[in-house]
């Protein structure tokens, strides 16, 4: 390509002039990007420290009860719908809207797969299809007065909050106890033990366990001579801050093999389904917000909506399709907690858009949007599971476990628009 | 130009130094913002500071005011011969000291005389007492030439009379010494000369000083008694003094900012027009608002490839509404009219069909309208040719790395990456960002509006030599502006815009400044 003939001879010199300084400076810049990369990400990398902490803090207070085996897995079914939620909630927000309505759809959508596995006879999985069908369809209702008719997402989902519960409500009556064993099965239950034991662990685990890591390792490799192919010059210290990261990530994921190995009971073990649909949703959701078109435009349309018109971006198809996809993570969440809570209430999911969008704030996401990211706010999800399932296995009361978490919130926020005055 | 300001009334200039800063120095981490900056504003002057953006003129300024408190930098402050040491606004602001930014600080639903004493409510006990906040107002008003209700909320004024009101906001302070940065840089030619006459008025008749931050040269050249030059944090040689006698020397001056001689600010280029590119015709559009008012008035332009075209108007014109509205009806409604592309007729319904047809549009204001701070160079010079770069909707990243690259390097952006939030670069870079993210849409028309507003003489001619360039790749160019030395400088060919019409088209050969403006003043009718 001869685009632009007439700079082309000044910027391939500048170009040369400009590899030769990186290859001198490799280091020094290195060292740079190193410390830059984490003071850009140090209310990432603060928030997982703070979890650390707290994990640690529990783990001594409840004499080592939070991380065995069984009380891990407890914590995963327990707080799952707050981890599903946040995904959603999570680019609703950088899309500078707000969901209000998710706890009050949990309830209605609940209600309306109880009526038909208990009333209408409708076997458990078609069932489960059309309560993801009826998330979508409460999404694109949501989706088409926020993004085509111009109605603010708070005043929108605030109607829907209403709107739902209501439903929920005439739906439900008192309760509606779910008697099928197979549906049941979700939140308790584990992937079948397939290959056996060996010892005290679940064979199938350690083999997941042992793919996943293969697959960062591949991955992590594959990425890095993919950017060399393509002419990217990696500097050194990104070199090793990939494979640091890639460290970690499998050391996590091999702690987290060897707690789950070990669940279980004498009858079952290993990996809880509720994981297996948190794990795909997680993928998904991260895959979304960093390596698709729609993904960026959601934070091209938080960041700056005019700009993102004069981009020829359709901000109101973008902010459409947030909502169904908030939809499809609703339904999910549904799901999962009539499977645990084992009976349709219509006081159900009270109170889950507020730990969802907590745990949005605490894993860091701009309260003005524009920033955020998934991991960072399953960080924030689990920041408040802990506290959760800490706090409970210490004994603490109920009340004083959402004064607490009222404090950490507050205090997390605060620490992160202090941080950034600091810096300028 | 309009007649200069007449400097013989002026007042003869005292000595007396009213603010001294003496030996700044200041840094942010690492990096040097100031480095010995010294400089002497005496009483009842106004003087100018010039420099490249990132000179660090900003820097200066919020170290006067207190931004930067005392203590995050060395050196000293005498502001009527006594050593001051500011915490905040509010302490610089009791001494007399007034900044207004660039970008105005009014709250636009409130009134005039709201925002006049905002911060410094006019009370009686706990009370707001609003006859004496009206009196007091209309009284500064008739001092900076507001013609207005006191009680018209700030959003139904324009810009002009909005910087109006920011100065009444500072006399209402008992301004000893105002600090205007960039304070033309929205305005037309008409509101900048008024608003420069009433600077030169407060000190004549309030003996107000003054210190002015611009670009424009030929302001500087007009209304200051002293100019003080900051490059790359230091300040470059002695002040100079302008009066009658000896007037200021832009080329001069311009050579020590960038630290060379700048013989042509405008690069030598000579266009070889093709076949057209882009035709338009009978183009109308009405205010999104008020659907009884025509912006845009039977507007019928041809621009062929390799070309460059002026549409020079002044603000209001209808300029921008015209590239907006064409650019995928971003602006307007009812809009008519035809557009052919390459002969072929077009239907541009959204600005996602218009880069489809290859068009670009580079904003007047790139902030609001070209790129989203939160986001790195990388980001936002992918976001507009996403489609480019991925299959089924999934990026391929690597790609996006490799030509944003590329495009930084064209364009000479001075970054020390491209996953540097664009938040943090200087205008002039931020400007070579949106035309990076423009040319990663593989562009074959080009709407550049305004685009070397608010950026600095040198990233200015790399601009020029770019648009050049693509005009010699056989682009069609289409060039807004109002400063018309730049229009002259650049275009091939002119129209002029007046009350949403086009009133004239020039051959560069055949247009002067004076010619240009007559047409571009053009009344209805006339």
């Amino acid at each position: 390509m001869s685009i632009f003939k007439k700079m082309s001879d000044d910027v391939k010199k500048a170009n040369e002039e400009h590899s030769q300084k990186v290859a001198a400076e490799a280091t020094v810049e290195g060292e740079l990007t190193l410390k830059k990369l984490l003071s850009q990400n140090l209310r990432q990398y603060g928030i997982v420290g703070a979890l650390i902490l707290l994990v640690i803090f529990f783990q001594v207070s409840t004499n080592g009860l939070l991380l065995l085996p069984n009380s891990f897995v407890a914590l995963i079914q327990q707080n799952a719908y707050v981890l599903i939620l946040s995904m959603g909630m999570v680019m609703v927000i950088i899309a500078t809207h707000i969901d209000l309505s998710v706890g009050s759809q949990v309830a209605f959508i609940g209600g309306c797969l109880a009526i038909m596995m208990q009333k209408m006879g409708i076997p458990w999985y078609w069932a489960i299809l059309a309560a993801v069908a009826i998330g979508l369809i409460i999404g694109a209702w949501h989706g088409f007065w926020i993004a085509y008719v111009g109605i603010p997402g708070f005043i929108t989902t605030l109607a829907g909050m209403l709107l739902f519960r209501g439903l929920a409500t005439l739906l439900v009556g008192e309760s509606i106890p779910i008697k099928v064993e197979a549906y049941r099965h979700i939140a308790k239950g584990f992937l079948p033990n397939i290959f056996g034991w060996v010892g005290p662990f679940d064979l199938l685990t350690l083999l997941v366990g042992a793919f996943l890591i293969v697959v960062v390792i591949v991955m992590t490799f594959r990425g890095m001579a993919a950017q060399t192919k393509a002419g990217i010059y990696i500097p050194a210290s990104a070199k090793t801050w990939k494979l640091l990261t890639m460290i970690i990530g499998c050391a996590l994921i091999a702690f987290v093999t060897y707690l789950l190995a070990s669940s279980g009971n004498a009858e079952q073990g290993g990996i809880p389904i509720t994981l297996v649909i948190v794990g795909i949703l997680f993928a998904l959701s991260t895959f979304i917000t960093t390596s698709t078109t729609f993904g960026r435009h959601i934070y091209a349309v938080g960041g700056n909506r005019k700009a993102a018109i004069l981009s020829g971006i359709n901000t109101k198809l973008v902010d459409f399709k947030i909502y169904v996809y908030m939809g499809l993570l609703v339904s999910t969440a549904s799901v999962v907690m009539l499977s645990r809570s084992a009976s349709a209430t219509a006081v159900a999911g009270q109170e889950f858009e507020l730990d969802a969008i907590a745990a949005c704030f605490i894993g860091g996401t701009a309260v003005t949007g524009g920033k955020g990211t998934v991991p960072g706010v399953m960080i924030g999800a689990l920041v408040m599971g802990v506290l959760n399932q800490g706090l409970s296995l210490m004994g603490v009361s109920s009340a004083w476990v959402k004064t607490i978490k009222g404090l950490v919130l507050l205090f997390a926020v605060a620490i992160d628009i202090i941080s950034k005055k600091k810096r300028g | 130009m309009k007649p200069l300001i007449d400097k013989s009334k002026r007042p003869p200039i005292s000595d007396e130094i009213l603010l001294e800063m003496k030996n700044i120095n200041k840094t942010f981490g690492s990096v040097v913002a100031l480095k010995d900056v010294s400089i002497k504003v005496k009483k009842g002057n106004i003087h100018g500071i010039v420099g490249e953006n990132g000179a660090g003129k900003s820097t200066l300024v919020n170290i006067l005011s207190g931004v930067y408190p005392y203590g995050s930098y060395d050196g000293e402050i005498f502001f009527e011969g006594e050593l001051v040491k500011f915490h905040s606004l509010r302490d610089s602001e009791k001494d007399g000291i007034v900044i207004i930014h660039q970008e105005l600080a009014l709250s636009p639903f409130l009134s005039i005389a709201e925002n006049i004493f905002l911060g410094n409510e006019q009370k009686s006990g706990l009370k707001i007492d609003w006859n004496l906040t009206r009196r007091k107002a209309l009284e500064i008003m008739k001092k900076v030439g507001l013609d207005e209700n006191p009680d018209t909320p700030i959003n139904q004024i324009g810009v002009g009379k909005q910087q109006l009101v920011e100065i009444a906001k500072a006399m209402s302070k008992n301004v000893k010494l105002l600090i205007l940065d960039e304070p033309t840089s929205a305005l037309n030619d008409d509101d900048s000369l008024h608003l420069l006459q009433l600077i030169e008025n407060l000190r004549d008749e309030e003996g107000i000083s003054s210190i002015i931050i611009s670009h424009k040269l030929n302001e500087i050249g007009i209304i200051t008694d002293d100019v003080t030059v900051i490059r790359d944090g230091e300040s470059v040689g002695d002040e100079i003094s302008v009066d009658e006698e000896h007037p200021l020397d832009e080329d001069a001056l311009i050579s020590r900012m960038v630290g060379r001689p700048l013989d042509n600010r405008y690069p030598v280029h000579e266009s070889h027009p093709g076949k057209v590119k882009l035709e338009v015709k009978n183009w109308n559009a009405y205010h999104p608002e008020n659907k009884s008012r025509k912006i845009v008035d039977d507007v019928s332009i041809e621009v062929r490839a390799g070309e460059i075209v002026g549409l020079a108007g002044l603000m209001g014109s209808g300029r921008t509404e015209f590239a907006m509205s064409l650019f995928g009806k971003s602006y307007g409604v009812d809009i008519s009219g035809d557009v052919f592309i390459d002969g072929e007729k077009v239907e541009l319904g959204t600005t996602g069909s218009a880069i489809k047809h290859g068009i670009g549009y580079v904003s007047e204001d790139r902030k609001v309208y070209g790129l989203n701070l939160l986001q790195n160079i990388r980001e936002n010079t992918a976001l507009a040719g996403l489609n480019l770069i991925s299959r089924h909707g999934v990026m391929n990243k690597n790609v996006e790395i490799v030509e944003s690259e590329r495009l930084r390097k064209l364009m000479r952006t001075k970054t020390p990456s491209i996953e540097a939030n664009v938040g943090t670069l200087s205008g002039g870079n931020q400007q070579k960002v949106v035309f990076s993210k423009w040319l990663f849409t593989k562009p074959e028309i080009l709407i550049l509006d305004e685009p070397t507003r608010g950026i600095d003489v040198g990233a200015k001619y790399e601009i020029y030599e770019t648009i050049n360039a693509l005009a010699d790749e056989g682009k069609a160019i289409i060039v807004i502006s109002s400063e018309l030395p730049e229009i002259l400088g650049i275009c091939d060919r002119i129209y002029t815009i007046s009350f949403g019409r086009v009133t004239g088209c020039f051959d560069i050969g055949e247009s002067t400044q004076e010619s240009l403006m007559k047409y571009m003043t053009k009344k209805r009718g006339e």
